[in-house]
């Protein structure tokens, strides 16, 4: 089959190899139709990551098409379309039993920090992702769901982790009504976390980007006021100035590691790796947040350490709350929501790439060409499937 | 509301001239801080807004449920994947967990740093720091290894130049122009150096020549 490849920082290819097999009883085989370059993914392309091997498969947001099960699936059927959650779960863990699906404990032997997660290192359990023809799904009966015939292929596969994880970072915010929300990064985590913050009554949405094209599809695309952080003097005294200097309820880090903005953190998170990622968004969300307010953070760090002001989220009374998406527990309402047209994640795909390109793909998505937001790869063997209607098979 | 960078400078009152001692700086003060918050009329034209204002809309809210929704809760853990390549296992746990990914076993010298690496805890910064390390062995051992099967890597192709030089031809050209004159101011550095090597060799011989 064709996969993307691995081949060191900064360098990917499209390549033939081995099709994946059954290795579990509960395991399915899903033909992919659709798989996105997610922001994350790019902390990988840069290198960053530690076990990032030669030859891995990227890519945790795909939909496909069943195409083989394992003898123990007992729900999933060959032909039904599914969304895979990003994060791989056994469902009866001491984590699943408590809906945190993206901690699970069975899934990942290599780290006890992280649960599996396809195509994203062997940090994150050592599986294969979906930017490939075929990819592997463990534990079939319990990750993917079945995708409703309403539900459009290009939403779908949005609702694999970058809407979830927008508005997971929205509910940890806890926002409450009329609460100003800062959310740092427009790419399309914090595009979703922006509209997410609406849809929880908030006050005012404010977005931080420094690419101008961002800030003026969020502007329009989430209603939300925004800020290039290039254009002004200091981070949280803008914020304060924007919020009659009380600073904000609640600050989202939707950035993570890679973060722009400041020379120092840059220059020891990315360039020398002495700490696990520039922790510039978190400096300025802990300074930008006001007392007693909350903070979430859905970007994603390294595993080592970062330089932070702890000492002022401590002074300040702040409440941190951090996590990856527990993507499966968020669907049954997200589908709620883009039935009723309050969102439309598909409106933010702005490439469709084949496979084959994935190497250009991924360096337009990492150098922001072509005001490029969201890139799908589609495999060549996308269109030569034809899948069971889901009211057909249910 | 206020749009884009356009922060109007906020009233300050109470200022007052009337100490003011020269060198010493006057602040006004800084008033009553209470930020005004836009009422519901205000955002009656946000799509979707307060939809999920009540805390029973939210899914994840409280954060821990049990039993679990939405999935098909399975009767206890799964059963165990066999191990059919060799798997690197966290010290942080007792065994393997009963899934696990099985692409791109430990291998040559990338592979014996990343045993290695397994040796300490994740707790320790020497694990992680020996996977980077493995992680840039195992790049020039992808470049060997490309070669042993006669592929010569087309490195700048898979960097997507071709998507630099469609999209990004001035910032290619940028680039371009920059590494060829580091290049060029390198290579021009070195031949000095070898040129001043030169002249200083045949001094020293012209000197010991003339010597005897």
């Amino acid at each position: 089959m064709l996969a993307m490849n691995y081949r060191g920082p900064y360098r990917v290819r499209a390549e033939q190899k081995p099709d994946p097999v059954i290795e579990h009883p509960g395991d399915a085989i899903v033909r992919v139709t659709r798989a996105c370059i997610c922001g994350s993914d790019l902390h990988l392309y840069h290198g960053l990551v530690p076990d990032t091997r030669v030859g891995h498969t990227f890519g945790h947001e795909f939909i496909g098409v069943v195409e083989e099960v394992g003898s123990g699936v007992q729900n999933l059927k060959v032909g039904q379309k599914v969304l895979v959650p990003f994060n791989l779960f056994c469902g009866s863990c001491f984590f699943c039993d408590r809906e945190l699906f993206g901690n699970c404990h069975n899934t990942n032997p290599q780290a006890t920090a992280v649960g599996g997660i396809y195509g994203y290192s062997h940090t994150a359990g050592g599986y294969d992702g979906g930017q490939a023809e075929f990819v592997r799904v463990p534990m079939a009966d319990v990750g993917p769901m079945v995708i409703p015939d309403d539900i459009h292929d290009d939403d779908a596969v949005l609702l694999t982790d970058a809407v979830p994880t927008g508005y997971q970072a929205a509910e940890m915010g806890d926002i409450k009504e009329g609460d100003t929300v800062v959310v740092f990064g427009a790419g399309p985590v914090g595009i979703f976390a922006a509209k997410s913050a609406w849809l929880m009554g908030a006050g005012r949405v404010i977005v931080v980007d420094h690419v101008e094209y961002r800030l003026e599809f969020v502007k329009r695309y989430a209603q939300c006021e925004v800020v290039n952080f290039k254009e002004v003097r200091d981070m949280a005294e803008h914020i304060k100035k924007m919020t009659d200097w009380m600073g904000a309820d609640v600050c989202i880090d939707a950035v993570g590691c890679e973060a722009a903005g400041n020379a120092m953190q840059t220059f020891t998170g990315v360039y020398t790796m002495m700490q696990a990622g520039a922790a510039t968004v978190l400096h300025w969300a802990i300074n930008s947040v006001r007392k007693g307010g909350n903070i979430s953070i859905v970007g994603v760090y390294g595993p080592t350490f970062n330089a932070v002001p702890i000492g002022n989220a401590l002074n300040k009374g702040l409440t941190l709350r951090m996590n990856q998406a527990s993507v499966r527990r968020h669907l049954p309402r997200l589908i709620e929501h883009i039935r009723e047209g309050r969102l439309n994640p598909k409106e933010i795909i702005t490439h469709r790439v084949p496979l084959e390109e994935v190497s250009d793909a991924y360096h337009i998505f990492s150098s922001k060409l072509d005001n490029c937001i969201k890139t799908v790869l589609i495999p060549p063997s996308a269109n030569q499937v034809k899948a069971v209607s889901a009211s057909a098979l249910n | 509301m206020e749009s884009r960078n356009d922060v109007t400078e906020h009233q300050h009152h109470g200022h007052d001239h009337e100490h003011d001692h020269g060198h010493v700086q006057q602040h006004p003060g800084q008033g009553h801080i209470a930020p005004r918050r836009p009422s519901r009329a205000e955002l009656q034209h946000i799509q979707g807004w307060g939809a999920d204002l009540d805390r029973k809309n939210r899914p994840a809210v409280p954060m821990e449920r049990t039993p679990p929704r939405f999935i098909h809760q399975p009767d206890g853990d799964p059963v165990q994947q066999r191990e059919k390549v060799e798997i690197l296992v966290s010290t942080e746990r007792p065994g393997i967990t009963p899934l696990f990914g099985t692409g791109q076993p430990p291998s040559g010298l990338s592979g014996m740093i990343r045993r290695l690496a397994f040796k300490s805890s994740e707790n320790d910064v020497r694990h992680w720091l020996l996977l980077l390390l493995a992680d840039r062995v195992n790049v020039v051992e992808g470049v060997a290894e490309d070669l042993a099967r006669g592929h010569i890597p087309n490195i700048l192709g898979e960097m997507g130049i071709k998507a630099e030089m469609k999209h990004n031809p001035q910032g290619l050209a940028k680039k371009a122009l920059v590494t060829g004159a580091v290049l060029g101011a390198a290579w021009y550095l070195l031949s000095r150096r070898d040129r001043d090597d030169d002249d200083l060799h045949h001094r020293y011989h012209r000197e010991r020549h003339y010597r005897r």
